[in-house]
């Protein structure tokens, strides 16, 4: 190969420059996304552990379900039923998406793009 | 060496080909019967239509109360371009919502009176069969929905409506909202929207803002059923519907 | 050999600079209307919501398809004059259809969507066709032009692999303005495209304007790099043209007078408000006289064969011709078609200078794809008949 010295190098940094994400917020507990829970309620639709890793899988199947099927109540695994709204069920409790919403979003720099129709419950108080 | 390895190229070109197609057309066998069921009228037991007395709407309060009614429940925006209105249920002369009715020498009466027109809801509708992505579909009881989250925004469904019902946001629409519902999300720009029959009131039983606020004026019902009230109105009265020629067979008549 | 494409004259570099900073200006229209609503940028309204972009759709699907009728005589019936403006004729439906393609994508209101034409494939939608139709020709045409150019390049015949993709190319290019005019004559509302004749007319200036245009891109890279695709290629594609834009202008004849001797007025009026103006509105009458004098004119100059053989008066044909086609198709088609409304009044729309912007970029884009697999070309030629042989190894 030519060039080895250099070639490995640059290989070297650019392997270094795609984990900056990594290391460079290694042991900083400041990194970790802390979003804001309700504080009165204590039980969502489903557990958190279900929620964390699937809420969008249950946010897309809900809008599936409510705009295409025609089914607007969701029975969660514990067998408890709700009205499937992301207005009115969800953020009836989430109500600041700043605060809890968009604070591990903006982590992991998932652009959501809810509210550009959906209306969230501080952006009401603007009409108000 | 050479030989082997334009074989080998040759073999995983083709295999790879065959996998997309394959894989391709079989989702398209596995949803054609999905995408069958959005797009067709099926027989079903429930088809809902309406019938409006044009006779009875006859003061600007009279509309306005049922044009608010749905407006206001479905954060519809107020756009003050008179070219890019978003209405999803409004006013018009007979002039304009019966082009091909025309005729001097009919009523005098007729002719002044207005019209409440909003989307015919189609049992054979042109934008339905025209959305690349079924973002706008038929349901089984015959309600012409309309999906925010898939709509790309091409506008080939306002090509297509023969009806004008259909309205593209040109303008953000938040920023044109005097009032909000808390309770129904708005839009965003570069999305067409439309009347969807309070599909989700319908689901519970309760009938479209529209009717309920006519205070009887609009009759609604299933028109499979042969004692609701716009079945039996529809047998009595004369009415007729937008643009009958096209065939698009409209769910919404008007009782002259 | 993509070499060819890095290396130029300062001329070279220039142009396509040129064609970037119109692409840069385009984007930045484009953009705009994304970020404060297509209300305050663009001239679309409630009654019209197709305009200048899904003109320039079907402008320029023609534009790609006209190809086919030089590379269909080349290859179907071995008419060896087109030898040197065949692989041109394949670049250049390439760049027309990016041009098509990026029309379609410019307009929609949720452009980061696109994908989901291909994700909730609907059979019944034409535009799904019209996705696949054109990826798949503007595939066909660049492996076939690449791959026959690559071949002249090393000095040997062409893979004989490539000979079914080939008469596939053939077969598809008239099928994508077909899938293109189905687009506009399967809407029940809209009178002044529900004719089954919409189709026919999109073949008749398909292959009238797309080979004009290429014609004068020839043309053009005649006087610039010296290449002569030969003067006996030229004749026979100005022949073509002009019988393909005869039977456009007779199809266009066949449809007044569907319009007005059955005497509906609703069929009419898209006509009337066209050439004579209707209830007061006369927005598009010049414009559509100007379509029609510039076609006549195409007709005076292309029909006699003096005027045709003389290379000043075949050039201003043409571009008669490919501006009437333009004006006809670009334009005054989604115009027609929209108004009077389904109301049956008329709402006026004219372009914006954003949206033209746009389509200025959008062009632009076309015509960098075009610059860059005609340098390619024109090199490898060029090479060539100065006995310059890449041996293969």
């Amino acid at each position: 190969m030519y060039n080895t010295g250099k070639v490995i190098f640059f290989i070297i940094l650019l392997i270094l420059f795609f984990t900056i994400p990594m290391w460079i917020n290694f042991g900083r507990l400041e990194a970790i996304p802390q979003p804001e829970l309700p504080k009165e309620e204590k039980k969502c639709v489903e557990s958190k552990e279900y929620m964390r890793a699937y809420h969008m899988k249950l946010l897309d199947e809900w809008r599936k379900k409510a705009v295409r099927e025609g089914v607007h109540i969701y029975v969660a695994s514990d067998g408890e039923k709700y009205t499937i709204s992301l207005q009115r069920t969800c953020m009836k409790c989430h109500t600041d998406k700043e605060k809890f919403c968009i604070r591990c979003h903006n982590t992991t720099l998932a652009h959501l793009d809810c509210w550009e129709c959906h209306i969230s419950p501080e952006e009401v108080k603007k009409w108000q | 060496m050479a030989i082997r390895r334009r074989e080998f190229l040759k073999i995983l070109g083709i295999g790879v080909v065959t996998g997309v197609v394959s894989s391709f057309g079989g989702v398209l066998i596995g949803r054609g019967k999905d995408i069958l069921k959005e797009i067709k009228s099926s027989p079903s037991k429930v088809r809902w239509a309406m019938a409006i007395d044009t006779k009875q709407f006859i003061t600007e309060e009279d509309f306005k109360k049922v044009i608010e009614a749905c407006h206001k429940a479905h954060n519809v925006p107020q756009i003050p371009d008179p070219v890019r209105e978003v209405k999803w249920i409004w006013v018009d002369t007979f002039e304009r919502a019966f082009p091909t009715l025309e005729h001097e020498f009919i009523s005098e009466e007729v002719k002044k009176r207005k019209f409440l027109l909003l989307c015919n809801h189609c049992d054979n509708p042109p934008c339905v069969r025209v959305c690349p992505v079924r973002a706008t579909f038929k349901r089984e009881d015959g309600v012409v929905v309309q999906d925010l989250h898939r709509c790309i925004g091409c506008k080939f469904c306002i090509a297509a409506c023969p009806f004008g019902s259909r309205n593209y946001n040109f303008y953000p629409p938040k920023e044109f909202l005097k009032e909000v519902n808390p309770d129904y999300p708005a839009r965003t720009i570069g999305v067409v929207e439309k009347c969807i029959l309070c599909y989700q009131r319908l689901d519970e039983g309760k009938l479209p803002y529209c009717v309920e606020a006519s205070e009887g004026k609009m009759y609604f019902g299933n028109l499979n059923d042969p004692n609701s009230s716009v079945r039996k109105v529809i047998a009595e009265s004369i009415v007729i519907v937008r643009k009958p020629e096209l065939q698009t067979k409209p769910m919404v008549f008007y009782i002259l | 050999m993509f070499e060819y494409a890095l290396q130029g004259k300062p001329r070279y570099w220039i142009w396509l600079g040129f064609l970037v900073l119109l692409i840069l200006i385009g984007v930045y229209y484009w953009n705009l209307e994304h970020q404060i609503g297509a209300g305050r940028v663009v001239g679309l309204h409630r009654d019209l919501t197709w305009g200048l972009h899904i003109g320039q759709l079907c402008f320029f699907v023609g534009a790609a398809a006209g190809a086919v009728m030089i590379v269909l005589p080349y290859y179907f019936h071995n008419y060896k004059e087109f030898g040197k403006i065949t692989v041109l004729a394949e670049f250049f439906a390439v760049g027309m259809v990016v041009i098509a393609m990026l029309s379609v994508f410019v307009i929609m209101g949720q452009p980061w969507r696109v994908f989901y034409v291909l994700f909730y494939p609907t059979p019944n939608s034409i535009i799904f066709y019209d996705l696949v139709v054109l990826s798949v020709y503007l595939i066909l045409n660049l492996i076939c032009g690449w791959v026959v150019l690559h071949a002249e390049y090393k000095g040997v015949k062409y893979p004989s692999w490539l000979k079914p993709i080939i008469y596939l190319a053939i077969l598809w290019a008239p099928l994508i303005h077909i899938v293109t005019a189905f687009l506009l004559q399967g809407l029940p509302g809209r009178e002044y495209w529900l004719t089954a004749i919409m189709a026919a007319r999109f073949l008749a200036t398909a292959f009238s304007a797309g080979p004009a245009l290429l014609l004068v891109l020839a043309l053009l890279t005649k006087k610039i790099t010296g290449f002569d695709v030969g003067a006996k290629a030229i004749d026979t594609i100005a022949k073509i043209v002009i019988y393909a834009f005869i039977i456009n202008m007779l199809l266009f004849g066949f449809e007044l007078f569907t319009a007005f001797y059955s005497g509906i007025h609703s069929h009419q009026a898209p006509y009337l408000y066209l050439f004579f103006g209707y209830e007061g509105h006369t927005e598009y009458v010049s414009l559509m006289w100007a379509s029609m004098i510039l076609a006549a004119i195409a007709l005076i100059l292309l029909i006699p064969t003096a005027t045709r053989r003389n290379e000043v008066t075949l050039t201003l044909g043409c571009l008669s011709l490919i501006i009437s086609v333009w004006i006809e198709k670009g334009l005054i088609l989604m115009i027609g078609g929209f108004t009077p409304n389904v109301f049956h009044t008329i709402t006026p729309y004219t372009p914006t200078f954003p949206e033209f912007m746009v389509a200025v970029g959008v062009w632009s884009v076309g015509f960098t794809v075009v610059t860059i697999l005609w340098k390619v070309a024109i090199s490898v030629y060029q090479a060539k008949e100065k006995g310059v042989f890449i041996k293969s190894s």
